[in-house]
């Protein structure tokens, strides 16, 4: 949250530097991205064989299911599972699209997985399509890190040239034409139908689901959207396993997870690990609260999941059902770590500003919605607040949550109800003393 | 639109739970329409009939047993078992947050007595909305009243997208926008530009479709309160779209779309806006009389300010004594055939009965025409002679069901606005577009091909499709074995014709022929339509018997989305055409030279009929000029400024010894007038009007008339009861329930219809009705279209008459247009040839005669352009008139034709409609008994003309 202590990491980075458990960022030093280098660490491999062996593509979906991989993107949906809804036997063209369009704040991923490992995706989605029976992808990413869509079309022709991409494959039957697109940096493209509009040429906008991509996606075809570290993931479960790579982490949250610890920590950054690691140990790999401070509390997510206090936080574990079990969502795994300087109606006011300005404006809850909540918020914030304001954002909320088109809506009122709930007296002492509780707490 | 595709469609029954009582769903209904068809209220604003459901409101939102989050009801269909609640808090809490939110930004200012949000507040009991903080409200764009006719006040905007929906999806005019993002959305005209400037075409449905009143009618025209509403139709084209009057003190405040069976609640910028002409100062209020001494000549320049000058006013007794007697002393002394009388194609089908009666029985000549003449005459030949119904084969938005939609000749989104949406709904649909135009209209960029060949050439490009259908083996041979007869002949005929040969004709690749006739021939349903770039022409029969021989010889003709339609201009050409407005023909084209025909006129009209055709409009112009016709009635046309060649129609109206002209304004008719009858404009009368489509409907009475005009009804009344005419039509509105009782004894096609008062004459509440059971008041439906029932087709023999009549055209002139003074040139021995034609077609039957003969032919010598090279002819007359410039025409048989009797039987059986039957010959077809076929209802129920004789 405070970008003014950030230092980035700058290649070369030293040996582990996304922790022990790295598998998708195992010895990536920053500047190894290469085709060569993905090769040395045993890249393609994965394609290879199963192009060689001429695996049938329903053992590789079944092996994607045993793999308990599930989505990166947010919503943590499996898979094994999202890749056999493709039609069957379906004649026309069908689509494979990555998401790559990381714009939720706190979220900084699928920038390294791209800058750094970009053939790992590639190889990714190539067996996902291989598996589907899908000529054709794209990987959508995000209008801001133009230096990453840059390097990741440099990937593409590496690839293109080794013949890991295009016309018959490493000289087997199976074509498949991976094509980069930048968005412009619209949050709400990062959602999977706003995304394809946005592809198709057209405004940012959700669609209205049914139908879903896996029927009506990229110009009406059936298509399918993962996240990049999904497609990143693919290979080591091709190499390895789906069983060993449901080993890693924990039943029904299989593998490893890549999150990105921001905030109020030592060392800001992302940390690839087992699912199911304890959260003490992974502040731990960011190095600890900064200037020791005390865990004030914990959004484990990204932006749009609730926030967690901090003593619950210190008890969990990092994998999606664990995280569900102490209120809140694994999501993006953006990690914001927030110590007690924070003020929390100050932190809500800006998450609400994000989705305020980010609704696309399309449904009536939302756009009227996010507005009133950043308003109101904001009113608490400078010591305009009334008392009925919180049971107001409260029943703005409820009635923001479920009813819009999209999850824009869900991500703009849960961190509300939830600051609310957990910091109740925070908002409260805002209204009655027209000031802020931390200074004087701290 | 789903009401359209109702009939197709079976629908499947869904039970399900609505709010703990279970009732039966369609599975192709949403559960808002499931709801509002059993009278449970679920408020919403971004839902409206007719337009694409797009959830974005919310107001509607549903809950759903079993459903984690509600679901918007206009968007989810019912499934069997489904437990839906409307009403629950959940539910209830969500649609009253909705309007919460939008009332938070709404307006002081009121822009519309009818907000929907409003009413939808007031219902749920929302109260003042607890956002309603001024300081925080959202900024809101400022007013834009860049725009004559609507008034765009965005700060009542709630983003619905009705307006887009109906402007992109709808009327598909691509202005309308929704810009930017979250709380900045914003509608937009283009680029955000004004409305004003923006390429908005005014059509309305925006403002139709917009619930808050951000887009109105400007200057606050409807915050007025309406005295009434009148029902009624468009008085533009040939659409014939039902509208809304909405008056207040004797004035049209604003007009809405109405739910008519060919607009489905869309109107354009004509019959939405263009309403004014009514309250126009220069409107005819008192009967003039031609000041004594006051010469008539070709040349003048009208000033409506100074009419005192060339008039002077004087009483109805006056002026009607004057006029009638004038053309009285005519008759008597220079014979019947001196007289003349144009009706139009403006007036109801009352007025054009009752014009024609008057002039058949009081002028006691057939010398009775009206624009029909300039118009679509050629195309109804054509499909009286092919197919023997001479109107269209089903209605416009038929293009729903259509593959194929061939658009040739015509411009519609300018002349039929409505009709084009139907076309562009179509096509964004997926249907496939050909249009074919040497003049690019805006429908091109909608086509899928779009084929501008040279100008004049349409009897080559479809006779090279034709050649190709026919050398592909595209045609339709069971259609052509059962329902034609001599297609060899037609064969033969195209053989000539391949596309590498014409394609230097036409000026359209070879390729591009063949790939357009495939797609026409191979399509599940083609439909063609044509307007009078097809018809206007010297060859114009022919152009539109190639486009019915194309329908014939692949069979697209007879089911849904196939068949031919020739769009009318006017809003009521077809019924005045159908009403006997024309020389040749009684009422339901009985010819006047049929025997049987008049004998049953002469009983019903109780009078000697002259038995010869009358002269049509081109050569009562040319016989005024010739000293034969010497006194001339017109009502409601203006073939002083509507003419082709402008200079030789004035100077045959100011040769006239007397000229009576009754209209609303003082036209350039009427500037030659010897007396000026003022008229009443459409909305000042009730009358039944006949569209496009062949639909009758009625068109109410919604003002009083200015100072002294007088319904047109009365007027042609009062001038038959002096010149001799002992007629009686009692009852309101001039007696017009009357005029179309008789009108039913005349035509069998209107004889199950019923144009009674409803109200025990109250105005205003004329219906019209089937005898067979009530429609909705003020529509008809035909019920299916005529060519689906379609008879046998036979080859015409081949056409007897070159046709070059002399037509010239200059380089680049556009010879669609329909003004005179363009670009004709004179050439003699063309003149001769066109007269030697005339003067051998009078004999034959003029309904075959091509529409635009004579006409074309003399206009040349006041063409403004300088003489150029005989061979300005088009190319295509010069290379086929060897070949006689005509065209062998498969003819769908009006029965008679003994040869194969069991394809008709199955016809009949297949259509469920009886099948008649008449001699072929083309003289007793178009004369055949009294099977006219109008529309299944009216059939087998003619009307015995024995019992009423009528009113003479």
């Amino acid at each position: 949250m405070s970008a003014a202590t950030f230092t980035p990491m700058t290649p070369p980075f030293a040996p582990g530097a996304y922790g022990p458990d790295a598998q998708i960022m195992k010895d990536i030093d920053g500047l190894n991205w290469r085709l060569a280098d993905y090769l040395k660490r045993g890249g393609y491999d994965g394609l290879k064989k199963i192009l060689a062996e001429n695996v049938p593509p329903e053992k590789i979906i079944a092996e994607m299911k045993t793999s308990a991989l599930r989505g990166r993107g947010g919503a943590g949906f499996p898979a094994g599972l999202k890749w056999s809804f493709m039609p069957k036997g379906y004649t026309g063209q069908k689509y494979l699209v990555c998401n790559s369009d990381e714009g939720e704040p706190g979220t900084f991923k699928d920038r390294d997985i791209l800058r750094y490992n970009p053939h790992s995706v590639i190889e990714g989605m190539a067996i996902a399509a291989y598996a589907m029976g899908i000529t054709v992808g794209y990987n959508y990413i995000h209008g801001e890190i133009w230096d990453t869509y840059e390097r990741f079309e440099e990937a593409l022709d590496e690839a293109r040239a080794a013949g890991y991409l295009g016309d018959r494959i490493q000289g087997s039957d199976f074509s498949f034409q991976l094509h980069a697109f930048h968005g412009y940096g619209a949050y709400i493209c990062g959602e999977e139908t706003a995304l394809l509009e946005s592809m198709e040429g057209k405004k940012g906008q959700p669609r209205f689901k049914p139908p879903f991509p896996a029927s009506f996606g990229l110009y009406g075809k059936p298509t399918t959207i993962n996240n990049t570290e999904t497609f990143a993931a693919v290979p080591w479960i091709i190499n390895h396993g789906g069983e060993a790579y449901l080993r890693l982490g924990k039943p029904n949250n299989g593998g490893t997870k890549i999150f990105s610890v921001s905030g109020d920590v030592e060392r800001p950054g992302n940390y690839e690990v087992n699912m199911g690691t304890p959260f003490a140990k992974l502040l731990e790999m960011a190095g600890g609260m900064r200037g020791g401070r005390k865990l004030k509390g914990c959004i484990p997510g990204g932006s749009s999941m609730p926030v967690v206090p901090g003593d619950i936080m210190m008890e969990c574990d990092m994998d999606y059902d664990s995280i569900a079990k102490a209120g809140s969502m694994l999501g993006s795994g953006a990690v914001i770590i927030m110590d007690d300087t924070r003020c929390m109606v100050k932190s809500l006011l800006r998450l609400a500003y994000f989705y305020y300005e980010e609704s696309c404006g399309q449904c009536t809850p939302c756009r009227e919605g996010t507005g009133w909540l950043y308003r109101v918020i904001n009113r608490i914030e400078h010591g305009e607040g009334r008392n009925e304001d919180l049971d107001l954002l409260n029943s703005l909320a409820d009635n923001i949550q479920g009813r819009t088109i999209c999850a824009l809506g869900d991500a703009a009122a849960m961190p509300v109800r939830a600051f609310i709930k957990h910091y109740r007296d925070e908002f409260q002492h805002h209204i009655d003393h027209k000031r802020c509780l931390v200074p004087v707490y701290v | 639109m789903n009401s359209m595709s109702e009939p197709l469609a079976d629908r499947v029954a869904v039970e399900f739970k609505l709010d703990g009582r279970t009732v039966t769903g369609y599975a192709d209904e949403t559960l808002i329409e499931t709801a509002d068809r059993l009278g449970v209220e679920i408020p919403r604003l971004c839902h409206m009939p007719g337009l694409r459901p797009d959830g974005n409101c919310r107001a509607c939102v549903v809950e759903i047993k079993g459903e984690r989050v509600l679901a918007p009801s206009c968007c989810r269909n019912p499934q069997p078992g489904m437990e839906v609640q409307s009403a629950s808090e959940r539910a209830r809490a969500s649609q009253k947050m909705v309007l919460e939110l939008l009332l938070s930004d709404m307006p002081e200012t009121h822009y519309t007595r009818n907000s929907e949000l409003d009413r939808w507040a007031a219902a749920l009991e929302v109260g003042k909305p607890r956002f309603a903080a001024t300081a925080l409200r959202r900024e809101q764009p400022a007013p834009d009243l860049s725009h004559h006719a609507i008034a765009v006040n965005l700060d009542a905007c709630i983003q619905c997208t009705r307006c887009l929906r109906a402007c992109r999806e709808e009327q598909v005019n691509d202005v309308i926008g929704y810009a930017f993002r979250g709380e900045h959305s914003k509608i937009v005209f283009d680029f955000d530009d004004p409305m004003g400037q923006s390429t908005c075409v005014a059509c309305g449905e925006c403002v139709q479709a917009c619930p808050t009143g951000a887009l109105m009618p400007a200057r606050d025209a409807a915050l007025a309160v309406p005295d009434k509403t009148v029902d009624s139709v468009c008085p533009y084209c040939g659409v014939g779209c039902q509208l809304t009057y909405n008056i207040k003190d004797n004035e049209i405040l604003y007009v809405q779309g109405r739910d008519g069976p060919s607009n489905h609640g869309r109107l354009c910028v004509k019959g939405r806006y263009g309403f004014d002409y009514v309250h126009h100062k220069h409107r005819l209020t008192k009967p003039l009389i031609r000041r004594a001494g006051i010469p008539k000549t070709a040349g003048f320049t009208i000033d409506p300010d100074h009419v005192h000058e060339l008039f002077r006013e004087a009483t109805w007794e006056e002026a009607l004594d004057l006029a009638a007697g004038g053309l009285r002393k005519i008759r008597d002394t220079a014979g019947p055939k001196a007289l003349a009388g144009f009706g139009s194609a403006k007036g109801s089908n009352e007025e054009a009965y009752l014009f024609q009666k008057l002039v058949r029985t009081g002028f006691r000549s057939n010398n009775v025409d009206h624009c029909t003449r300039l118009c679509h005459a050629s195309s109804v030949a054509a499909l009286l002679e092919g197919i023997g119904s001479g109107a269209v084969s089903n209605q416009v938005n038929d293009v729903a069901h259509s593959e194929v939609i061939v658009v040739i000749g015509s411009n519609p989104v300018v002349n039929h606005p409505v009709a084009a949406t139907w076309i562009k709904n179509a096509v964004k649909k997926g249907a496939s577009l050909v249009l074919i135009d040497p003049r690019r209209s805006e429908l091109a960029r909608h086509a899928t091909h779009y084929l501008q060949f040279k100008a004049d050439t349409d009897v080559a490009l479809l006779n090279a499709m034709m050649h190709t259908i026919v050398h592909e083996g595209l045609v339709n041979e069971d259609f052509i074995a059962s329902r034609t007869i001599g297609y060899e002949e037609l064969k033969k005929n195209v053989d000539g014709y391949s596309p590498e040969a014409m394609a230097p004709v036409c000026g359209i690749p070879a390729a591009t022929i063949r790939t357009v006739a495939r797609l026409y021939a191979t399509s599940k349903a083609s439909i063609i339509l044509w307007g009078m770039g097809i018809s206007q022409h010297v060859h114009g029969t022919d152009n539109a018997r190639c486009l019915i021989a194309l329908a014939m010889m692949t069979g697209q003709v007879g089911r849904p989305g196939t068949g031919l339609h020739p769009l009318r201009g006017q809003n009521n050409v077809q019924g005045a055409s159908d009403s006997g407005l024309i020389p040749m023909m009684y009422p339901d084209y009985k010819r006047v030279d049929n025997a049987e025909a008049q004998a049953r006129f002469e009983k019903l009209w109780g009078t000697k009929l002259d038995p010869q055709p009358g002269l049509t409009v081109v050569e009562v112009m040319n016989a005024a000029i010739a000293g034969k016709v010497r006194g001339m009635y017109v009502m409601g046309e203006n073939p002083a400024l509507s003419d082709p060649d402008l200079n030789h129609a004035r100077e045959a109206l100011a040769s006239l010894d007397w000229l009576v002209v009754q209209d609303i304004f003082l036209t350039e008719t009427a500037y030659l007038a010897d007396v000026v009858l003022p008229a009443s404009a459409f909305p000042e009368k009730t009358g039944s009007f006949t569209n496009t489509d062949r639909m009758v409907q009625l068109g109410r009475r919604a003002l009083d008339m200015p100072g002294d005009a007088r319904q047109d009804l009365w007027i042609i009344q009062e001038m038959a009861r002096r010149l001799g005419l002992d007629w009686k039509y009692a009852g309101a509105d001039s007696g017009v329930a009357e005029v179309f009782d008789e009108m039913r004894h005349a035509m069998a096609s209107i004889g199950g219809h019923h144009l009674g008062a409803a109200g025990a004459g109250k105005f205003g509440d004329l219906s019209l009705r089937t005898r067979r059971r009530s429609r909705p008041a003020g529509r008809v439906h035909r019920s299916l279209p005529d060519a689906d029932r379609a008879r046998e087709v036979r080859p015409r023999r081949h056409h007897p008459r070159q046709r070059t009549a002399g037509r010239r055209l200059s380089d680049g002139a556009d010879h669609r247009a329909a003004t005179g003074t363009l670009a004709y040139r004179r050439d003699d021995a063309a003149v001769q040839r066109a007269r030697r034609d005339r003067t051998r077609a009078r004999g034959l039957a003029a309904s075959a005669r091509p529409g635009a003969d004579g006409r074309r032919a003399r206009r040349g010598d006041h063409g403004r352009v300088a003489p150029g090279p005989h061979h300005a002819v088009c190319p295509c007359r010069r290379r086929h008139a060897g070949r006689r410039g005509v065209h062998p025409v498969l003819l769908l048989r009006s029965g008679g034709e003994p040869a194969d009797q069991s394809g008709a039987r199955s016809l009949r059986q297949d259509s469920g409609v009886q099948v008649l039957r008449g001699a072929h010959h083309r003289r007793r077809r178009t004369g055949r008994g009294d099977e006219f076929r109008w529309g299944a209802v009216a059939r087998g129920r003619l009307i015995p003309p024995a019992k009423t004789p009528g009113k003479t």
